[in-house]
C-alpha cells in the first residue's frame, strides 16, 4: 500500500489534524511501513469467519431512565479552556 | 521494623494492630520518593502534603472506628496518570491534558478510598498510554531503577518504576497490549492484567476500549491479588464489567505450601511461538527453568503450538489504532485540555488544538486509525483484523480446553536503552508480541520477576489463564514465586555493593537527563527534542 499526499491529506481531514510538510513526509513513510507489515493478515483465510467485536457475550444493559448523577454542570465546565454564563465558548461558527 | 521490606498487606497489618501510624507509613514513603525521584522520575504529580496528611488522619480515624478493616487499609498507592483523580491533575502525560484536573474519581480510585487506601501521587506513562517504553511521555522521563540508561518499559513505566525503586508499595497501571506486564518485567516487579470486564474503566481515559484493562503493580503476587480484590467487580458505569463473582484464593495466597500443593496435576502449556527467533537466549532459558521448576513440583508441563501468534501484532495494532482514533476525537479544545490560540473558525481551532496538543506517536496512531476505518479500506484492514481476532481467540479457547495455564516470557529481551526504540516505531510495535494476544482474547495474565539477564536487568515470566480463571492464575503464580525464592530489590543490590549500575546512577543524578517533571516547558521541550512534534 503506497501512501501518497492525497491519502495523507484525507487522513488528516478525517482525524482533524494538520501536519507540516516534514511531518507529512515522515508520517507517510512510517505508516506505509506499518501497513505493509499488517498486510500479513492477508495470508489468513478468513472466508466465512464472523468479525469479533466484543470478547464477552453481548448483552445490552438496561436501566430506568432516572437521573442519578445530579447537576454537574459547573464541575464539567471547570476544565474548559473558555467558558461563559454556564456554557462553552467556541469560535464563531456561522 | 524495616518498613521498606514490608509488603503492602503486612504494612496494613502493622497499621491495623496499632504498631505503626498511617502518617508514619505515608511519611516514610514520602521520604523514599523524595530521595529516589530525582533519579527515577516515576511521578508526574505528588499529592500535596496538607491533603496527604488530612487523608492519613482520616484513614487513621477510620481504622480506629472499624470503618476500614480491609487487607490494604492504611496503604499508600500510586495511580497511573490516565486514571481520573478528583482534584488531582490527570495529564495522560500529554500537553493536551497538561492542566486537566478531573471533577470526579474513577471507580477504581473510589474503591481504593473506600478500602482505606491513600492516593500518594500520579505516575508517568507513554502519552495516552501509547508506547512500550514510557519515552513518548510529553512531560517527564522515567528511568529504569536498575539502570538509569535503560527505559522502564511502558506504558505503565512510572507505576512499575516507582514500585521497583521502593517509592511506593503498590500502584495501579493500565494494560491495552502489555502496558502493565512489559514494564513490570523490565523493572523486576509483579504486574497483573485482569480478565477483560473484571475491573471498571469508568474514569480511565480510554485508549482502545475493547482491550483496555486496569490492574495492580506490586512487589508480590499476594499484594497484587489483594488490590485486585478491592478494585474488581461489576460497575454500572462501565457496561462491560461482569457480574460474575470475583474469586481470590486467599488461603493459597497466604499459605504458599497450599499454593505449591495445588500445582499437582496442573496442566501448563509453553507455546513455542513465544520463544522464537526474536527472543533472547537468556529469556528462553529463564522460561524453561521456570517450566522445569513447576514440573518438578507436580505440574504437567508441555510444549505446545499457537500458530496464529504471528498475526497477533497486525490484528492488535489495526484494532487499537482504530479505537484510539475514535476515543481521542473528544479532545477538540472545547470541553477540556489544550486549545490553540487565535485559531480562525471552529474547524481550524479543532485541527490546530489537536495538532499542537498531541505528540508524534499519538498522531501516528490516530492517522492510522482514521485510515483503517475509512471508506475503501475498512474491509481490507479493520474488518480483516476483527476476523483474525476471532481466530486468535478461538485458538486460545481450544488451548484452554486442555490446559489450565500458559507460561511465556513477558518480554523477549531485557529493558532496551533510551533512544533505541522510538526511531523505529514498527520494531517497537513488534516487541509487544508476548503480551498483545492476551488483550485480543480478553485473558487474565500476570508478569512475575524470574531473575536477571547478563546485563543485570530484570527478566520476567508471564502466566496466562482462561477468561475469569484468575483463581488458577494466582495459585500458579504464588506457587512459582515461592519456589523461585526471594530476589534482591534495587536497594538491596545497592546495599550489597554489587550493582554494576550504581556508578552510572550517581553520575546522572544531577545531570541534564534527570527527571524533567520540575522543569519549565521550554527546557522540557529541549530535553525531549528527539521526540519533536513531527509525525
Amino acid at each position: 500500500m503506497q501512501i501518497d499526499d492525497t491519502i495523507i491529506e484525507r487522513m488528516e481531514f478525517l482525524a482533524k489534524l494538520c501536519l507540516s510538510e516534514e511531518e507529512r513526509e515522515r508520517a507517510g513513510k512510517e505508516i506505509e511501513k506499518i501497513l505493509s507489515y499488517v498486510e500479513k493478515l492477508n495470508e489468513l483465510d478468513t472466508d466465512g469467519v464472523e468479525p469479533l467485536v466484543h470478547i464477552l457475550p453481548e448483552e445490552n444493559v438496561f436501566r430506568e431512565d432516572i437521573v442519578t448523577n445530579g447537576d454537574g454542570r459547573d464541575a464539567a465546565l471547570s476544565g474548559a479552556p473558555l467558558q461563559r454564563d454556564g456554557q462553552y465558548v467556541v469560535p464563531k461558527t456561522v | 521494623m524495616e518498613l521498606l521490606q514490608m509488603q503492602a498487606e503486612e504494612l496494613s497489618g502493622k497499621i491495623k494492630s496499632g504498631e505503626l501510624g498511617v502518617w508514619e507509613a505515608v511519611s516514610f514513603y514520602k521520604e523514599r520518593a523524595a530521595l529516589a525521584e530525582p533519579e527515577t522520575g516515576a511521578f508526574l504529580t505528588l499529592t500535596e502534603e496538607a491533603a496527604l496528611k488530612r487523608r492519613a488522619d482520616e484513614v487513621q480515624e477510620g481504622i480506629k472506628s472499624g470503618r476500614y478493616q480491609g487487607s490494604l487499609a492504611g496503604v499508600p498507592v500510586a495511580v497511573k496518570d490516565n486514571i481520573c483523580t478528583k482534584g488531582l491533575r490527570t495529564s495522560c502525560a500529554s500537553e493536551m491534558l497538561e492542566n486537566f484536573v478531573p471533577a470526579y474519581d474513577a471507580t477504581v480510585v473510589e474503591r481504593m478510598q473506600a478500602a482505606g487506601m491513600i492516593v500518594f501521587g500520579k505516575t508517568n506513562l507513554d502519552e495516552f498510554a501509547m508506547g512500550s517504553t514510557t519515552e513518548t511521555s510529553a512531560l517527564a522521563r522515567t528511568k529504569n531503577p536498575w539502570n538509569v540508561q535503560h527505559v522502564p518499559g511502558g506504558s505503565s513505566g512510572g507505576s512499575c518504576a516507582s514500585v521497583a525503586a521502593g517509592e511506593i508499595p503498590l500502584a495501579l497501571g493500565t494494560d491495552t497490549g502489555g502496558s502493565i506486564r512489559k514494564p513490570a518485567a523490565y523493572c523486576g516487579v509483579t504486574g497483573f492484567k485482569p480478565t477483560y470486564g473484571r475491573v471498571s474503566r469508568y474514569g480511565m481515559i480510554a485508549y482502545a476500549s475493547s482491550l483496555d484493562q486496569i490492574g495492580p503493580v506490586g512487589r508480590s503476587v499476594s499484594d497484587c491479588a489483594a488490590l485486585y480484590g478491592i478494585i474488581a467487580g461489576n460497575d454500572p458505569r462501565d457496561a462491560v464489567t461482569s457480574k460474575e463473582e470475583v474469586r481470590i484464593p486467599r488461603t493459597a495466597l497466604s499459605d504458599a505450601s497450599e499454593a505449591v500443593g495445588r500445582l499437582k496435576g496442573m496442566r501448563i502449556g509453553v507455546p513455542k511461538e513465544y520463544l522464537g527467533e526474536g527472543t533472547q537466549e537468556e529469556v528462553r532459558k529463564a522460561v524453561w527453568e521456570a517450566a522445569a521448576l513447576l514440573a518438578r513440583n507436580g505440574a504437567v508441563v508441555e510444549e505446545i503450538s499457537l500458530p496464529l501468534t504471528e498475526y497477533v501484532i497486525s490484528a492488535y495494532y489495526i484494532i487499537a489504532c482504530a479505537e484510539a482514533g475514535s476515543n481521542l476525537a473528544r479532545f477538540d479544545g472545547v470541553k477540556y485540555g489544550y486549545r490553540a490560540k487565535e485559531a480562525e473558525g471552529l474547524q481550524e481551532m479543532y485541527r490546530r488544538s489537536r495538532s499542537e496538543g498531541f505528540g508524534e506517536e499519538v498522531k501516528r496512531r490516530i492517522l492510522l486509525g482514521s485510515f483503517v476505518l475509512s471508506a475503501g479500506y475498512y474491509d481490507a484492514y479493520y474488518l480483516k483484523a476483527l476476523k483474525a481476532k476471532r481466530l486468535i481467540k478461538e485458538e486460545f479457547d481450544r488451548t484452554f480446553a486442555s490446559f489450565d495455564c500458559l507460561l511465556t516470557p513477558s518480554a523477549s529481551e531485557t529493558a532496551p536503552e533510551f533512544g533505541t526504540s522510538l526511531p523505529e516505531p514498527l520494531r517497537m510495535y513488534l516487541s509487544d508480541i508476548d503480551t498483545a494476544g492476551v488483550n485480543l482474547a480478553g485473558l487474565p495474565a500476570i508478569s512475575i520477576p524470574c531473575g536477571f539477564g547478563g546485563n543485570g536487568l530484570p527478566l520476567g515470566i508471564q502466566l496466562i489463564a482462561d477468561r475469569f480463571c484468575e483463581e488458577t492464575l494466582f495459585c500458579v503464580a504464588r506457587a512459582y514465586e515461592e519456589l523461585r525464592g526471594a530476589l534482591p530489590a534495587v536497594w538491596e543490590r545497592e546495599d550489597a555493593g554489587k550493582a554494576g549500575t550504581r556508578q552510572e546512577s550517581r553520575g546522572s543524578r544531577n545531570e541534564k537527563d534527570a527527571g524533567t517533571a520540575g522543569m519549565k516547558k521550554e527546557e522540557r521541550r529541549e530535553c525531549n527534542a528527539g521526540r519533536g512534534k513531527a509525525v
